[in-house]
């Protein structure tokens, strides 16, 4: 009975995840509002608060935010299976996706039509990247905080100008704010 | 061995980016394109394309990408595992943590300064990007200006910033504005 209920729970974590993966799109904020609509609103699984809790750890975590908040979800869920399914759910579509594609890939890169799509697709993309970096940008610059602009500015230097390599830059980073944590807590 | 090598050069792509989304695209830009030479700029840049424009995330896309296309299935499967696995480690110790004592905020602290410095690394990918979109693969200069592309870029930019129109609307217009303008003139 118990292995049965266990079971079917992460049947459903499977399905839920798998589906929400595949029909996602645009990244990581948005997979979040629909795992909480899923797994707080319909199934009750996880409250709300926690729910934000979560999305905070996966969004300040590495990797990747869907499949971070995948695995909270499914420790929280299920415990280690649980981590397990949820993750598998949440990479399978777009695996397969992309296996489709790449597979296609060097047929549709020759054929003129899907060339003149693609690039005119590309300049679409790199308005979308640079209008989210302005967004984030602007959100920093806000802080107003001179520690958080230099960062900024010094890090957009060392990997526009000098091309340093972007883990020593984020590592750099991560040094700074270790020490300004440190110093901040013996200051006050 | 070329599995091997595909599951750390994405295993530093998951272990490095962070903040999500287009977090990784810079790392990934570093590992596949300048340090290993697996795609070229203009197959980064459509890999970037296909990856905004069919769900799941950027990493887990690229890793499917450039795994099949370097060593078929189970490249695929080494360099998706590679991306993954540091946050199957790093984020169950933070569930246990959080189920635990409730609280990471310290950690969460020290994550927080990395916000700027990520902002700018997504700059400069981004700008690589739109010198791909602007130059194609030639030199910079007046000869390979791509006019075309300048104006959907410009058009589209402003159409998200001022209008906030979706995304992906935005780009699928875009390409069709670009078949449009090849093939009318």
């Amino acid at each position: 009975m118990e292995r049965n209920s266990k079971r079917k729970t992460l049947w459903q974590l499977f399905l839920s995840t798998l589906y929400i993966s595949a029909f996602t799109f645009g990244g990581g904020f948005v997979i979040i509002t629909f795992m909480k609509r899923k797994f707080v609103d319909e199934l009750h699984w996880i409250n709300e608060e926690e729910m934000l809790d979560l999305a905070a750890l996966a969004q300040s975590s590495p990797g990747a935010i869907a499949v971070n908040a995948a695995i909270l979800v499914g420790w929280r869920v299920a415990g280690f299976a649980g981590m397990v399914t949820a993750v598998l759910g949440t990479i399978l579509p777009p695996m397969l996706i992309l296996s489709v594609i790449s597979l296609f890939y060097q047929a549709f890169a020759s054929n003129r039509y899907v060339t003149l799509l693609l690039k005119g697709m590309q300049a679409g993309v790199v308005a979308v990247i640079l209008d989210v970096v302005w967004g984030l940008g602007g959100k920093v610059v806000r802080e107003r905080s001179a520690f958080l602009c230099v960062i900024m500015a010094a890090a957009f230097v060392a990997t526009a100008v000098f091309e340093v390599n972007v883990i020593l830059i984020i590592l750099a980073a991560a040094v700074a704010g270790a020490v300004r944590a440190f110093c901040g807590r013996r200051r006050g | 061995m070329v599995y091997l090598q595909l599951f750390l050069s994405f295993l530093k792509v998951g272990m490095f980016s962070i903040g999500g989304g287009y977090a990784a695209m810079p790392l990934i830009q570093s590992e596949v394109v300048n340090e290993r030479g697996w795609l070229t700029m203009r197959e980064f840049t459509d890999l970037i394309t296909i990856a905004e424009m069919t769900p799941g995330p950027i990493a887990v896309n690229s890793a499917t990408f450039v795994g099949i296309r370097i060593a078929g299935i189970w490249g695929a499967a080494a360099a998706t595992f590679g991306c993954i696995f540091p946050s199957c480690i790093i984020v169950s110790l933070l569930a246990v943590i959080y189920y635990k004592y409730n609280r990471v905020s310290t950690l969460q602290n020290i994550l927080a300064s990395l916000r700027p410095a990520v902002v700018a690394l997504i700059a400069g990918a981004g700008i690589s990007l739109l010198r791909t979109v602007a130059f194609g693969d030639g030199a910079m200069h007046v000869e390979n200006v791509n006019w075309a592309g300048i104006f959907l870029f410009a058009a589209a930019f402003v159409l998200l910033r001022k209008r906030k129109w979706n995304p992906i609307l935005v780009m699928a217009l875009c390409g069709a504005a670009n078949m449009g303008i090849h093939i009318f003139f």
